[in-house]
C-alpha cells in the first residue's frame, strides 16, 4: 500500500489528532488543502458540504419542472401513458436500476476508502462507479436506438405510425374474440398476427395474402412501406394494446426530457469520477481531507435517486 | 429600543474619552495590490468581483435606460414618432416598439435588478459585514460573474440581431412561434439563472459558516438577513425558470408538446412555470434593497434600528410567501375561481411583512439624529415610493379590481414603483452609502442631493400619470393609443427625461469623484457594522486585524472628527 504513504504524511503535517470514522480536520495547523479564507479545515468541510446540499436542492427543483410536466400531462391525458409505456422495456429499466443501485454502493465505499486514505481501493471503487455509469449509458443507448429505430422521437419528429388505427383495432378485437370462442382452423400466420404479444416479430413481407384479415393486409402494407422509406420502421416488437391516442408524442417528449436530462447528469457524474480518480492518484485523500470524494458521492447518490423515481414513473406506470 | 437617540455629533462626553487609533492604510488596498488586467479578470477577491459586477450592471442599466427613453419618446404622441427611423411599414414599426419594451424589460430584470444588489453590492459588502476574508466559494463566485457576462453577451446578441418581441415574460404560444431571436434570449436567461443560483448558494453558505465568533443570527446586520432570505429564494426558485426556458427551447425546436397547444401543450402551464420563478424573482429584486434601506435608515439616523427581530423575520416571511403567490399574475388566465381566491388571500398577507418593515424604519427615524445626506435621501425616497408601489399591489390583488386593471398601465406603474422606485432607488442609495468604502473617494454631496431630487421628482412624474391612465383603460404594450391619453403620456415622457438627467448627473459626479474626489475616511457616515472598521478601500484580505463582532446598530461609541471627516470609535472604559 505504498500509495497510502503520502496522505498519511499530509495528515501528520496538519497535526491531525482526530481519527473517528467520519472525522475531518479539526483545525490545528494548516492543511495544504485549506483555503486562505477559512479558519479551520472543519469550517471548510462544512461549508463545502452545505454548498453541495444546496446545489442538490437546485437539482431537485430543476428536475421538479419536468416532474411537473409529467404530473400535469398524466392527470390530463392518462391514455398517453397507458399507450406509451408499452414501448419501454421493463427488463432494461430494471437492469439499469440495479446497475445504478450497485454504483451507489461502490460510490459509498469509495468515500469510505477516501476517509481511510487507501489509494488503491479508492481508485478501484471510483472505477467501479465509473463503469456502472458507463453500463447505464450503454443500456440507455440500446433503449434510445430502439426508440429512434421505431420512429418514437419526441415532439414533431415523432413518426411512429400505428398500424392499427382505432376503427380497425375494434374490428380486430372482435376477430380475436371470435377466435377465442370458436375453434376455427385458421391459417397459422393469421393466428399469430392476431396475437398482440408476438405480432411484431412475425411481420415480414411475403406473407400469403390469402386468408388474411383486412388488418393483416394493412400490416403487410406497412411492411412494404418499411422497404421504401428507410428510417421509418413499422415493426415494433412490443405493440401497445389499442389505438394510438392523440398527441402520443408527448409521452415520448416526457420520456426523453426526463431520461435525457438524467443521462446528462450521469455523464457529468462520470466526468466527476475521472476527476476524483486523478486527485486520488495524486494521493490527496486521507482522513484529513476527503471533501471532493464526499461531495462527488452526494451528487452521484442524487443522480441515482432520481432514476429510482424515473423507473417506476415511466416504465411501470399503468 | 429603550436607548436614547444618540447623535455622535452632539454626544456630550464629560471626560475626554480614549480614542482608538484610527484605521489607517498600512499597505496597498484591494484596488492597488495588483494592477494587471488579468489580475482583475481572474481575481478571486469578492471585492473585485463585486466591482466588476457593478460596472457590468451599470452598463446594462445604461442600455436598458436608453431603450426606455426610446419607448417613452415614441409614446409622446399616438402617431409614429421615432419608430419610422428604424422600420418602414406600420407593422414593422409596431413590432419595433414590441422589441423595445421586451428588451427593456428583459435587460432590466435579468441583467440589472436581480444581480444589482446581491451580486454587485452584496458581493462587495457581505464578507466585510461578516468580518470574513472572502465568500465561502471564491472560484464559484468568479464563475457566477462569468456566467452573468455570458448571459449579457446573449442579450447583446439578441439586441443587435433583430431583437426579441415576446415581452420579457416569453408567454406561449406566441414565444413558440415568434420569428425573433427567442432561443438566444432563453439561453441568456438560463445562464443568468445559474449565475444567480451560484451567488445565492455562496451567500447562504457564507452566512451560515463564516460568521465571526460572537455574531449570532440576531446580531447580524439586517442587510445580511435580507441577503440570506434572497439567497434562499434564488436557490429554490431559479432552477424552475432554468428548466422552463429549456422546455420552451425544446418546444420551439422539437415541438415537445408542453406549452404550445398546437402540439398538445398547455400555454397556461407556461405561465404557472414562469411565475413560479418570476414572482419570487420580484422579491429577489426587492428584499435586498430593503436590507440596504435598513442599513441606510439606521446609520444615517444614528439611532439603533427599531424592531430588529421583526425586520429580520419579515424578510424571511417575504421569502416564504414569495413561493405561494405566483397565481396572482394569472387571475384572468382562466385559472379556477378557488385558486384565484386562495392566491388573492395569500397575496394580501405579503402586505404584512412589508408594512412591518415600513413602520420599523419610520420608528427608527423618529427622534433620531437624521443626516439628510444623499444616501439617506434615497432611503427616504424608498420608503415613500415603496409605500405607493406596495399599496397599489394590494389593489391588484383584489380579484374584481384586477379584472379591470389587468394588463393596463396601472400594472406597469405598480411594478415600476416596486422594481425601479424601490429596488433601483435603494440600489443607488446603497451605492452612495458604500461608494467611499469601495473606491476610497467621497462624492459631491451637493450634486448627489440634487440628482436624488431629480430622480425622485422625475420618477413620480413618469409613473403617477400611468396609474391614472391605466385605471382609465390604457392597455400596456401598445405602441399607439387613443387621443384622450395623450396628455398623460406626454407628462410621463417628460418625467422620464427629468429622471434621465438625474441619472446622468449621478454618473457624472461619481466618475468625477474617482478622479478628484476627496479621500474617504474609514467611517464617513458613522456606521458600526464591520465594514466601517477597516480602511476605505479595504486591503486585499479585508481587515488588517481580524475584527471582533460588533453590535452593528450601537452608535454610541462613535464620535465625529470634523478634521478627518471620520467617525472615530471611542474605546469603552
Amino acid at each position: 500500500m505504498s500509495g497510502d504513504a503520502q496522505p498519511q504524511e499530509a495528515n501528520q503535517q496538519t497535526g491531525h489528532d482526530d481519527d473517528h470514522a467520519g472525522g475531518h480536520e479539526d483545525g490545528h495547523g494548516h492543511s495544504p488543502y485549506q483555503a486562505h479564507h477559512f479558519d479551520t479545515m472543519k469550517q471548510q468541510f462544512e461549508a463545502g458540504k452545505l454548498g453541495m446540499w444546496l446545489f442538490l436542492a437546485t437539482e431537485v427543483l430543476l428536475f421538479g419542472g419536468l416532474f411537473c410536466f409529467y404530473v400535469v400531462t398524466k392527470s390530463n391525458n392518462p391514455e398517453l401513458f397507458k399507450w406509451g409505456h408499452h414501448f419501454l422495456d421493463k427488463r432494461w429499466g430494471a437492469t439499469n436500476t440495479m446497475v445504478l443501485l450497485f454504483s451507489s454502493l461502490t460510490m459509498a465505499l469509495a468515500v469510505r476508502e477516501a476517509q481511510l486514505g487507501r489509494k488503491k481501493r479508492i481508485l478501484f471503487f471510483l472505477g467501479m462507479t465509473f463503469l456502472c455509469g458507463g453500463a447505464f449509458m450503454g443500456i440507455k443507448y440500446i433503449e434510445y436506438s430502439k426508440k429512434f429505430h421505431e420512429g418514437l422521437f419526441p415532439g414533431q419528429y415523432f413518426v411512429y405510425e400505428n398500424i392499427i388505427d382505432s376503427e380497425e383495432a375494434r374490428v380486430h378485437q372482435q376477430e380475436e374474440d371470435l377466435l377465442a370462442h370458436t375453434d376455427l382452423d385458421l391459417p397459422v400466420a393469421s393466428v399469430v398476427i392476431t396475437d398482440p404479444k408476438t405480432r411484431g416479430q412475425v411481420l415480414q413481407p411475403g406473407l400469403p395474402p390469402s386468408g388474411l384479415s383486412s388488418s393483416a393486409r394493412e400490416i403487410e402494407h406497412g411492411a412494404d412501406d418499411e422497404v421504401h422509406t428507410p428510417g421509418l420502421v413499422i415493426a415494433p416488437s412490443h405493440l401497445p394494446p389499442g389505438p394510438r391516442p392523440a398527441n402520443a408524442h408527448v409521452f415520448f417528449s416526457i420520456y426523453f426530457c426526463l431520461t435525457g436530462l438524467h443521462g446528462i447528469h450521469v455523464l457529468i457524474g462520470m466526468a466527476v469520477m475521472v476527476w476524483l480518480a486523478v486527485l486520488a492518484w495524486q494521493g490527496r485523500f486521507g482522513p484529513g481531507y476527503f471533501t471532493p470524494v464526499d461531495l462527488g458521492g452526494l451528487y452521484w447518490h442524487l443522480v441515482d435517486l432520481i432514476w429510482i423515481y424515473l423507473f417506476p414513473l415511466l416504465y411501470l406506470v399503468e | 429600543m429603550s436607548q436614547p437617540p444618540m447623535d455622535a455629533h452632539s454626544d456630550p462626553q464629560a471626560l475626554a474619552p480614549p480614542v482608538a487609533a484610527p484605521v489607517e492604510a498600512t499597505g496597498p488596498s484591494y484596488l492597488t495590490v495588483t494592477k494587471t488586467i488579468s489580475s482583475w479578470a481572474f481575481t478571486l477577491d469578492h471585492k473585485r468581483i463585486g466591482v466588476m459586477y457593478l460596472i457590468g450592471v451599470l452598463f446594462m442599466f445604461l442600455i436598458g435606460g436608453v431603450i426606455a427613453m426610446l419607448i417613452r419618446t415614441e409614446l409622446f404622441s399616438p402617431l409614429a414618432l421615432i419608430t419610422p427611423l428604424f422600420a418602414d411599414t406600420v407593422e414593422a414599426q409596431a413590432d419595433m416598439y414590441n422589441k423595445w419594451f421586451t428588451t427593456h424589460g428583459a435587460i432590466m430584470v435579468f441583467l440589472v435588478i436581480i444581480p444589482g444588489v446581491p451580486a454587485a453590492l452584496g458581493n462587495f459588502v457581505l464578507p466585510l459585514l461578516l468580518g470574513a476574508k472572502d465568500v465561502a466559494f471564491p472560484k464559484l463566485n468568479l464563475g457566477s460573474f462569468y456566467l452573468w457576462l455570458t448571459g449579457a453577451v446573449f442579450f447583446l446578441y439578441v439586441l443587435f440581431t433583430g431583437g426579441l418581441d415576446t415581452g420579457w415574460t416569453f408567454y406561449t404560444p406566441y414565444s413558440a412561434e415568434s420569428g425573433t431571436a427567442v432561443i438566444p434570449a432563453l439561453m441568456g436567461v438560463f445562464v443568468l439563472g445559474f449565475s444567480s443560483i451560484f451567488t445565492g448558494l455562496n451567500f447562504i453558505v457564507t452566512i451560515h459558516k463564516m460568521r465571526p465568533p460572537g455574531m449570532t443570527w440576531f446580531k447580524m446586520p439586517l442587510f445580511l438577513w435580507a441577503t440570506y432570505a434572497t439567497a434562499v429564494m434564488q436557490v429554490l426558485a431559479t432552477p424552475v425558470i432554468g428548466i422552463t426556458v429549456l422546455l420552451l427551447i425544446l418546444e420551439r425546436t422539437l415541438g415537445i408538446g408542453i406549452f404550445d397547444p398546437r402540439n398538445g401543450g398547455d400555454p397556461v402551464l407556461f405561465q404557472h412555470f414562469f411565475w413560479f420563478y418570476s414572482h419570487p424573482a420580484v422579491y429577489i429584486m426587492i428584499v435586498p434593497p430593503m436590507g440596504i434601506v435598513s442599513e441606510l435608515i439606521a446609520v444615517h439616523s444614528h439611532k439603533r434600528i427599531f424592531g430588529y427581530t421583526y425586520i429580520a423575520f419579515s424578510s424571511v416571511a417575504i421569502a416564504i410567501f414569495s413561493f405561494l403567490v405566483w397565481g396572482h399574475h394569472m387571475f384572468t388566465s382562466g385559472q379556477s375561481t378557488t385558486m384565484n381566491i386562495i392566491f388573492s388571500g395569500i397575496t394580501f398577507t405579503v402586505g404584512l411583512p412589508s408594512a412591518i418593515k415600513i413602520f420599523n424604519w419610520i420608528a427608527t427615524m423618529y427622534k433620531g439624529a437624521i443626516t439628510l445626506n444623499t444616501a439617506m435621501l434615497y432611503g427616504i425616497s424608498f420608503i415613500f415610493l415603496f409605500t405607493i408601489g406596495g399599496l397599489t399591489g394590494l389593489f391588484l390583488a383584489v380579484l374584481s379590481i384586477d379584472t379591470h386593471l389587468h394588463d393596463t398601465y396601472f400594472v406597469v406603474a405598480h411594478f415600476h414603483y416596486v422594481m425601479m422606485g424601490s429596488g433601483l432607488v435603494a440600489f443607488i442609495g446603497g451605492l452612495h452609502h458604500w461608494w467611499p468604502k469601495m473606491t476610497g473617494k467621497m462624492f459631491s454631496e451637493y450634486w448627489g442631493r440634487i440628482a436624488c431630487g431629480l430622480v425622485f421628482v422625475g420618477f413620480n412624474i413618469t409613473f403617477i400619470p400611468q396609474f391614472v391612465m391605466g385605471s382609465l383603460g390604457m392597455p400596456r404594450r401598445y405602441y399607439t393609443y387613443a387621443d384622450k391619453f395623450e396628455g398623460y403620456h406626454q407628462l410621463s415622457t417628460m418625467g422620464s427625461y427629468i429622471m434621465a438627467v438625474g441619472f446622468f448627473l449621478i454618473a457624472y459626479y461619481l466618475i468625477q469623484s474617482l478622479v478628484s474626489g476627496k479621500k474617504a475616511p474609514a467611517n464617513p457616515w458613522g456606521g458600526n457594522s464591520l465594514e466601517w472598521h477597516t480602511t476605505s478601500p479595504p486591503p486585499l484580505l479585508n481587515f488588517h486585524e481580524v475584527p471582533d463582532a460588533t453590535d452593528p446598530y450601537d452608535f454610541e461609541n462613535l464620535e465625529y472628527d470634523p478634521v478627518t471627516g471620520n467617525y472615530e470609535t471611542i474605546k469603552s472604559a
